[in-house]
């Protein structure tokens, strides 16, 4: 909502500011004055809670930083270091790791969330890619950071993941080499890992200005997916969302101090704490969660197609996971934005979301089992792994490749409201039946 | 309508994970009972840990300074044989209840190598409280040739290094009940779980039965330590049990050292974050209440 600025300075300073440089304009503009839908749930909590965290494993990571040592030597004692001799090295420690996990559920439910209200459709299919990207750059930066500490998990799962890309034909190889500095993984890795650790995070702020830039430009959608018409749509952006944003922050870590205090190697895993040996292979190599529902994906692929074989069929299938999300805004073809409107789109939507979670457990799992015909036809139920992550996989490409482009064709949406004033005031005059629907909300 | 397809998902959902995870089980049952009979991947341990009560678990878990004092003795009498304790030093064992008189002579009954001196020669001298707990042996390949090829684990961190998959749906209750010590109940069992081979387990030479063990049927590590072996003064009972226990807990605290402290702070930040989301909470309601329509 990019339109005339309301901002009037109102001392000598900031006039004196404002016409040399207008960045308390800028600021006013959007996140005081700015205009957003008044019908906002929850759901639309989240961006403020990644950029919490964004700041807290910022913050955290550079006075990490500090104390650490990335040589293959010192690296894990420095880290132990940290935790023992540093003042607070623990706090910080296991601030910034936990951080981590609780980066990855913010950007889960923000990613749900946009999933059930159909955020990415026109006119914000930038806003929506640049959402990919940071994620895509999360991913990067916290695989890097799991390896600084130098564990047996960092190591071998370093091992792993760069092993991915020896799959590719011709070129695998190359890359592999070129990611590691090396043949293996080792000092050249660490350095460059570190160095990427900490530049990847300012690049990832960097596109966050972007996607709220473009977000600005946008406007928010809201739950009914409705956009905004007149000026009884929208309250200002402060105080009404700056304090549900605030109520969601602080309810979110509440959360995340129960982690970082009370259970703070919940989400890790034990291993990470024998250091790297490069002689002895853990017993089960497992990623870290956030990753578990891509890995489950690529070991799902135990089959050749053709020319492709397992291997590189997996890993073209993990990726693809994730570039399919890219053309999310094409690939759904309904008019209709918002999942409240969508009875089919909804189902389809839950079912996504537990499928998702299923994955994820599914990742954690060894790769047994006699996989999906056995499943289906063979009575295979129990201990099936390999099975159910084919036909969760199956589910996850079907819902972007089949069900997205499909449902916009044959599903008939109920009613939408003409505004957003409409169906708010709809909704309070149905007050006193029914409770009010709760917006989507992903647990993961 | 909604709420009806969420909550038939989940329960398909739950029902999915159940199935599967009842394989799981079924197959951890199969590769005690019947070992590598038919080629299937064995899956280790055979029997989960048992759940000790820890004075450490729980929000407001602390440290029971008297097991740790006897724990250390434990470790100092039996287990630093060969296991070694690198990253702890001395110093640290004033968290047990030590003077500072008492760390000193308690650290000066080592010997530790330093140097080189004037004359480039290295030099044995009695520890400070800032050396750290001398390893056994020299290097890891001593270690490991002392040892049948396999070198003892450092304990360092041992207490938080080690833990067993808790499975569907205990990994869900474990968040709200803070289940994190893993570690310690798993060396408790290992300690304790030692056994006759069941008929038909082949042990290899060398190898010591013991179904709680991680990753196969038997360990290279003997039983570590028997009843009375070691004396306490404070009356506890000399039993294989209680020195497990013991020794355990020295081992969580060794590897977490600021447990304590991390449990105070978080009730403190809980405490502040609630009430603080409370305030919020009534100020943006009142906020929203005065928007008029």
């Amino acid at each position: 909502m990019s339109g005339h600025s309301s901002y009037q300075p109102s001392t000598g300073i900031e006039r004196w500011i404002d016409q040399r440089l207008p960045l308390p304009r800028m600021v006013y503009d959007s996140f005081v004055a700015y205009p957003v839908p008044r019908n906002l749930n929850y759901a639309y909590t989240f961006g403020a809670m990644l950029s919490v965290m964004l700041i807290v494993q910022i913050l955290s990571g550079v006075v990490l930083a500090m104390h650490y040592t990335a040589s293959t030597a010192e690296a894990f004692v420095s880290v132990e270091k940290i935790m023992r001799d540093v003042n607070h090295g623990w706090l910080l420690r296991y601030m910034h790791s936990n951080g981590a996990s609780f980066f990855f559920i913010a950007v889960y439910l923000h990613i749900a969330r946009g999933l059930y209200y159909g955020s990415y459709k026109a006119p914000r299919e930038i806003l929506w890619i640049l959402g990919v990207v940071i994620y895509l750059l999360m991913m990067a930066t916290g695989f890097m950071g799991y390896v600084l500490p130098w564990g047996q998990m960092s190591f071998w799962g370093a091992t792993v993941i760069t092993g991915f890309f020896t799959a590719f034909p011709l070129v695998g190889e190359w890359i592999q080499q070129f990611l590691l500095g090396g043949f293996a993984v080792d000092q050249p890795t660490l350095n460059r890992f570190f160095s990427l650790h900490y530049l990847l995070p300012f690049m990832i702020a960097g596109v966050v200005v972007l996607h709220v830039w473009a977000l600005h430009v946008t406007g928010q959608t809201n739950p009914t997916g409705v956009e905004v018409k007149s000026k009884t749509d929208t309250v200002p952006f402060t105080p009404y969302a700056t304090l549900k944003d605030a109520f969601g922050v602080s309810v979110f870590l509440i959360v995340y101090a129960w982690f970082i205090f009370y259970m703070p190697n919940y989400l890790g895993h034990p291993d990470n704490y024998i250091p790297a040996d490069a002689l002895k292979t853990p017993a089960h190599i497992v990623p870290e969660w956030y990753y578990l529902p891509f890995y489950a994906m690529l070991r799902a692929i135990t089959f050749n197609v053709g020319p492709i074989d397992s291997k590189l069929g997996g890993v073209l299938v993990m990726f693809g996971s994730i570039i399919i999300l890219f053309f999310l805004p094409w690939l759904d073809t309904s008019k209709v934005r918002s999942a409240v409107y969508r009875p089919w789109y909804k189902l389809f939507f839950w079912i996504f979301v537990a499928n998702s979670i299923f994955l994820g457990w599914l990742g954690a799992m060894p790769a047994e089992g006699g996989g999906l015909i056995a499943l289906l036809f063979g009575g295979d139920l129990k201990g099936n792994y390999v099975g159910y992550s084919q036909l969760g996989t199956l589910y996850y490409f079907g819902f972007f490749l089949v069900i997205m482009p499909l449902l916009g064709l044959f599903e008939t949406p109920r009613r939408i409201p003409n505004s957003i004033t409409e169906a708010v005031l709809e909704q309070q005059s149905k007050k006193a039946g029914s409770a009010t629907p709760e917006p989507a909300k992903a647990t993961v | 309508m909604k709420k009806l397809a969420t909550s038939l998902l989940s329960l398909a959902l739950l029902a999915g994970l159940g199935i599967a995870q009842a394989g799981a089980q079924e197959n951890h049952e199969a590769a005690g009972a019947e070992a590598h009979a038919e080629g299937a991947t064995p899956h280790y341990p055979i029997h989960h840990p048992k759940n000790v009560k820890w004075s450490f678990a729980g929000p407001f878990g602390h440290y029971d300074k008297q097991q740790l004092q006897r724990g250390l003795k434990i470790y100092t009498e039996v287990c630093s044989a060969c296991h070694s304790m690198q990253l702890l030093p001395f110093r640290t064992l004033e968290d047990l209840g030590y003077s500072e008189a008492q760390v000193k002579a308690f650290a000066a009954n080592y010997q530790v190598q330093d140097g080189p001196n004037d004359e480039g020669e290295m030099f044995e001298r009695a520890g400070v409280p800032s050396d750290h707990f001398p390893s056994p042996f020299p290097n890891t390949q001593a270690a490991a040739a002392a040892n049948n090829g396999a070198a003892p684990p450092d304990f360092s961190l041992i207490g938080k290094a080690r833990g067993i998959t808790r499975g569907f749906p205990q990994f869900v209750v474990d968040i709200f009940t803070q289940y994190q010590e893993g570690g310690p109940d798993y060396i408790y069992s290992l300690i304790t779980g030692y056994q006759e081979p069941p008929q038909g387990v082949e042990v290899p030479e060398g190898g010591h039965y013991n179904p709680y063990f991680a990753n196969a049927a038997s360990l290279a590590m003997a039983p570590p330590i028997a009843d009375d072996q070691v004396t306490f003064d404070d009356g506890s009972p000399q039993t294989v049990d209680q020195y497990a226990k013991d020794v355990s807990a020295f081992l969580m605290w060794a590897a977490e050292p600021h447990l304590e402290e991390r449990k105070r702070t978080g009730f403190m930040v809980m405490v502040f974050l609630v009430i603080f989301s409370g305030l919020i909470y009534l100020t943006k309601k009142s906020v929203y209440a005065n928007k008029g329509h």
